[in-house]
């Protein structure tokens, strides 16, 4: 990180809760602009809760949060959406909608208040579908797709946003293999090309390590490390973290060995 | 894939005349106002006297345009249209309009397609009022307002806000939460009112006629008093068109996408109420329009709120004013059976449809 940039997002000293359950704990995180983020731990670890301290959707209980230099809680939610995306996960749908319609929705902070979309965001709209490669759903029911087509629907509704910082929660949970690897290159494109800013949390150590320069690795609401994948995956915190043999993460992924993805040209 | 389509049912029609409406929603809202004004000239002219629908138009044209079309009428045809017909073919277009965007509002906010404008606690609230207020024996007249409809009024808004203060307990008040406080306060006031019905004695027909929803012998001031309401409440919800998209994939997401849920969700259900209160004010229980017609548009131009918001409204408007019609020429049964008639089997289908296509 350049001493000139300020952090997209930068958590100091914070803590969260849900009522009486501490979720997050003396959190100090600063990621730059352009940076590629994988956020990693088990579950329970408090990863989701630190998504959403950064979107704004869950208020600290100690320290601060900025993004661009500006604390998130005195931002209004237009305009945190200009500035961060979130892929939700695929959720139930209560009425049609069609693909096309769900990924307009990406939209809102930008479109005409009253009038809806104007030609910029039907072009925004436009591209995001051919980035992700989902314009062969257009026209479908969003509620007839598959979880995993829905998945990348969702991502180009974040796409569609065009925000400098993409968040996104587990994105790959619902995808097949080669979606898993597509949906990474994309993230990695978008990233390089646009210079996207991505925060990602993933359960697959696999994919993490080998699309994402930085790990960030939590554990019972606190960050454990924080660094190069061959230094957040060691195998005396594997152990302590996830409760499981090493070996075993390094054959279905880790730090070096990608055996999931093996045959897949690496794109780091 | 396509066995996946073919378990769900039909996917959306891609070609046809439903796909070219869908993709010109301008024509379908064009179509239904000139709808909505034959519903109005015929709802005038027909009746136990009918009026010829050009005497009617020149009627209307002269008395609220100012225009003279060159034709004659009796002066008893004038009184028919302008003091009888009139505030009652524009109250019922009123109220459906009104059902029907808060219709859109609910069933958006809460994101449950089943919801109507009653779903929290609206129509048992102003049927309590109501009830309570033929009970007393104090007649109040304000303006057309007997003390029924003011009750009727009151209670639909004490109601709502019960049960919306009720279901709010943690940081985002969750739509489980809202639903099942409106339940539950639906119930204790239905048990207030079979209590009232209970004790009202010869008061009885009274309350029973309110509850079945009409337009008998609505006045103008009545119409005067709680169109402005609606409209403005409507418009007020147009405005916000934006934010009720936002709903579409849940609060989180409302929120990540630009909207300020909390508040958002507050003005959109407030104004909504406040619609239906207005309503049944002065038409008592009137189901299944706020229901219906929001469905129907969907199914016709998307889930896009700036277009189902409008089309709900023309197309409530024109429903109900063309349903009291028919109410009119059976001999003058109450107009909510005549929508109950049509609207639940409609809904039965709907409900068969809710197995496969929607998800609750």
């Amino acid at each position: 990180m350049s001493a000139v940039d300020t952090p997209v997002v930068e958590l100091v000293g914070v803590d969260a809760a849900y009522r009486e359950r501490v979720v997050l704990s003396g959190i100090d995180l600063s990621i730059a602009p352009g940076e590629r983020v994988a956020i990693v731990g088990p579950n329970g670890a408090g990863k989701s809760s630190l998504l959403r301290v950064v979107t704004g959707t869950l208020r600290p209980s100690a320290g601060r949060v900025t993004l661009d230099g500006d604390p998130v809680e005195r931002l209004d939610r237009m305009a945190i959406a200009r500035r961060l995306a979130v892929v939700p996960q695929a959720g139930a749908l209560p009425f049609a909608a069609r693909v096309e319609e769900v990924v307009g929705l990406g939209r809102l902070a930008h479109e005409d208040p009253f009038r809806g979309h104007r030609p910029a965001d039907r072009a925004a709209i436009a591209a995001a579908i051919e980035r992700v490669g989902v314009g062969g759903l257009l026209g479908r029911d969003a509620r007839e797709l598959s979880l995993g087509e829905r998945q990348l629907v969702l991502l180009a509704m974040a796409v569609a946003q065009a925000a400098p910082v993409l968040v996104l929660d587990e994105p790959t949970v619902h995808l097949d293999l080669r979606h898993q690897v597509e949906t990474m290159d994309l993230l990695v494109d978008l990233n390089r090309r646009d210079g996207t800013t991505i925060v990602a949390v993933l359960h697959d150590l696999g994919l993490a390590a080998h699309f994402f320069p930085r790990l960030v690795l939590m554990a019972h609401g606190r960050i454990v490390a924080d660094g190069a994948p061959d230094n957040v995956l060691v195998d005396d915190r594997i152990r302590e973290v996830f409760g499981v043999d090493p070996a075993f993460v390094r054959r279905s992924g880790g730090q070096t060995g990608v055996s999931a993805i093996d045959g897949v040209p690496a794109s780091r | 894939m396509a066995t996946r389509t073919e378990v769900l049912g039909a996917p959306l029609a891609r070609t046809g005349p439903l796909e070219r409406v869908r993709s010109r929603p301008a024509i379908l809202l064009g179509g239904s106002v000139v709808a909505l004004f034959v519903v109005l000239i015929l709802g005038v002219a027909l009746g136990s006297v009918a009026v010829a629908p050009a005497d009617t138009v020149a009627i209307l044209a002269h008395r609220l345009l100012g225009l003279d079309l060159g034709a004659t009428w009796t002066p008893a045809a004038e009184t028919i249209v302008m003091d009888l017909r009139l505030p009652r073919v524009l109250a019922a277009m009123v109220v459906g309009l009104g059902l029907a965007v808060a219709g859109v509002t609910f069933q958006g906010i809460l994101r449950n397609p089943l919801a109507d404008p009653y779903v929290l606690g609206t129509a048992s609230g102003a049927a309590l009022g109501a009830a309570i207020a033929v009970l007393i024996p104090i007649r109040i007249a304000l303006l057309g307002f007997g003390l029924v409809q003011v009750l009727a009024f009151v209670g639909a808004l004490l109601a709502v806000t019960v049960v919306y203060r009720f279901s709010r307990t943690g940081t985002l008040a969750p739509l489980t939460s809202l639903l099942l406080t409106g339940y539950a306060v639906g119930s204790l006031l239905a048990a207030g009112l079979a209590m009232t019905m209970y004790l009202s004695g010869t008061n009885l027909r009274q309350i029973f006629y309110y509850l079945l929803g009409g337009f008998e012998g609505t006045s103008w001031s009545q119409v005067l008093l709680t169109a402005p309401i609606i409209l403005l409440a409507t418009i007020a919800i147009l405005a916000r068109a934006r934010s009720l998209n936002g709903f579409l994939l849940g609060e989180e997401t409302a929120a990540h996408l630009g909207v300020d849920v909390r508040r958002e969700r507050a003005i959109l259900l407030g104004l909504a109420s406040l619609i239906t209160a207005a309503a049944v004010s002065i038409s008592g229980l009137i189901g299944f329009v706020g229901l219906v017609v929001p469905h129907v548009v969907r199914l016709v131009v998307g889930p896009n709120a700036r277009w189902v918001l409008p089309l709900s409204a023309i197309i409530g408007a024109s429903l109900l004013a063309a349903a009291d019609l028919v109410a009119r020429l059976a001999g003058g049964i109450p107009v909510g059976v005549v929508t109950a008639i049509i609207g639940a089997p409609f809904f039965l289908v709907l409900l068969r449809r809710a197995r496969t296509g929607y998800e609750l």
